[in-house]
């Protein structure tokens, strides 16, 4: 499984660590959508530490898509909140 | 749906829209490519940019440290002059040019890393490009359009999410950088209208507290003469004595 981090680049994950990274997800999409920032801080850089500690970066000149896309370390939740209505995107 | 996963449908519904513009799928590759060069261009701009507004916040610091030191040193003086008001002036000047010393040295520790983040990334751009290239070049000669299809897929969106990537990171680094530059237009105004102003650089003008010090040694010069005067030494005594205001005024 790949997953970026923005500004960070890829990281290959093995596909077992799936369901750890899902209960970090729960987490970080709660806090942004009840927009509570220091909540959203912390479940942000737990998640960005769990990736980085799971994964090994990925070569410089691979090119292929990734599964996950997370915010970068010192992304603030409203950034986020405009990446993620950016496009229109159902929330769901 | 979580969160990476929206994040990443943002960025494939975006590298879609790349892939569906063309008919004949090998030129998907060649448009991919192109756009690929119009942003390593771009990012290098943006790095020249930044770097410029990093100067001249460098050259703020400085100018703002000048008055700073110059302030403290005035403060000095009014204290040895015994005018503890002026000098309380002086200080508070200072702590205000202090504070907007503090405040530029964040900004400017965030511009670094905005910098060397937009650096990085112009570096991984420039090696996903060249594989990108070498890549398009081998589907083009090896397969026919229809083939060339499921291979340009995954190409195509893998440089298209490091594209959205870096594309991010740029327009965040223009935001810092425009959000400093109008910062330094107030520093810089505030610099001129002589609120902090040097004023013990040569033939430049004066500012107040300078000016009240210079009219306090002047006027202990003319009360040691006058006190001269009255003990009934004669004006060439006056003129050799060591007048005790003039130690003031070098200290």
């Amino acid at each position: 499984m790949i997953v970026r981090i923005l500004g960070e680049g890829q990281l290959e994950l093995p596909d077992d660590s799936l369901d750890d990274l899902n209960v970090l997800d729960v987490a970080l999409e709660e806090a942004c959508e009840t927009g509570e920032h220091d909540a959203f801080a912390a479940a942000l850089t737990a998640m960005l530490s769990r990736v980085r500690e799971l994964g090994k970066p990925v070569a410089d000149d691979y090119l292929g898509p990734s599964d996950l896309v997370l915010p970068s370390a010192d992304a603030s939740l409203a950034e986020v909140s405009a990446l993620l209505t950016e496009e229109g995107l159902i929330p769901g | 749906m979580g969160m990476g996963k929206r994040l990443s449908l943002i960025i494939k519904s975006k590298a879609n829209k790349l892939l569906d513009k063309h008919e004949d799928p090998r030129e998907t590759l060649d448009y991919s490519y192109e756009k690929q060069l119009e942003l390593l261009t771009q990012v290098r701009r943006g790095v020249a940019d930044v770097a410029t507004s990093r100067k001249r916040l460098e050259i703020q610091i400085q100018q703002l440290q000048t008055s700073a030191d110059k302030l403290q040193a005035q403060a000095q003086q009014a204290v040895a002059a015994g005018k503890d008001d002026l000098a309380r002036e002086a200080l508070t000047r200072r702590a205000a040019a202090n504070a907007q010393i503090a405040d530029l040295q964040s900004q400017h520790t965030d511009l670094q890393a905005q910098e060397a983040k937009l650096i990085d990334a112009s570096q991984k751009l420039q090696t996903k490009v060249d594989a990108f290239r070498t890549r398009k070049e081998t589907i083009k000669a090896t397969y026919t359009a229809a083939e060339a299809e499921s291979k340009i897929g995954e190409a195509v969106s893998g440089i298209s999410e490091e594209m959205g990537d870096v594309g991010l990171a740029m327009q965040r680094a223009e935001d810092k950088t425009q959000q400093m530059q109008a910062r330094a237009g107030a520093v810089d105004e505030l610099l001129a209208s002589g609120a902090l102003e040097d004023a013990t650089s040569i033939g430049g003008p004066k500012d107040d507290i300078q000016a009240q010090l210079d009219s306090l040694s002047a006027g202990n010069d003319v009360d040691a003469e006058l006190a001269a005067l009255k003990a009934g030494k004669s004006p060439d005594a006056i003129a050799s004595a060591p007048a005790p205001a003039s130690e003031e005024k070098q200290s």
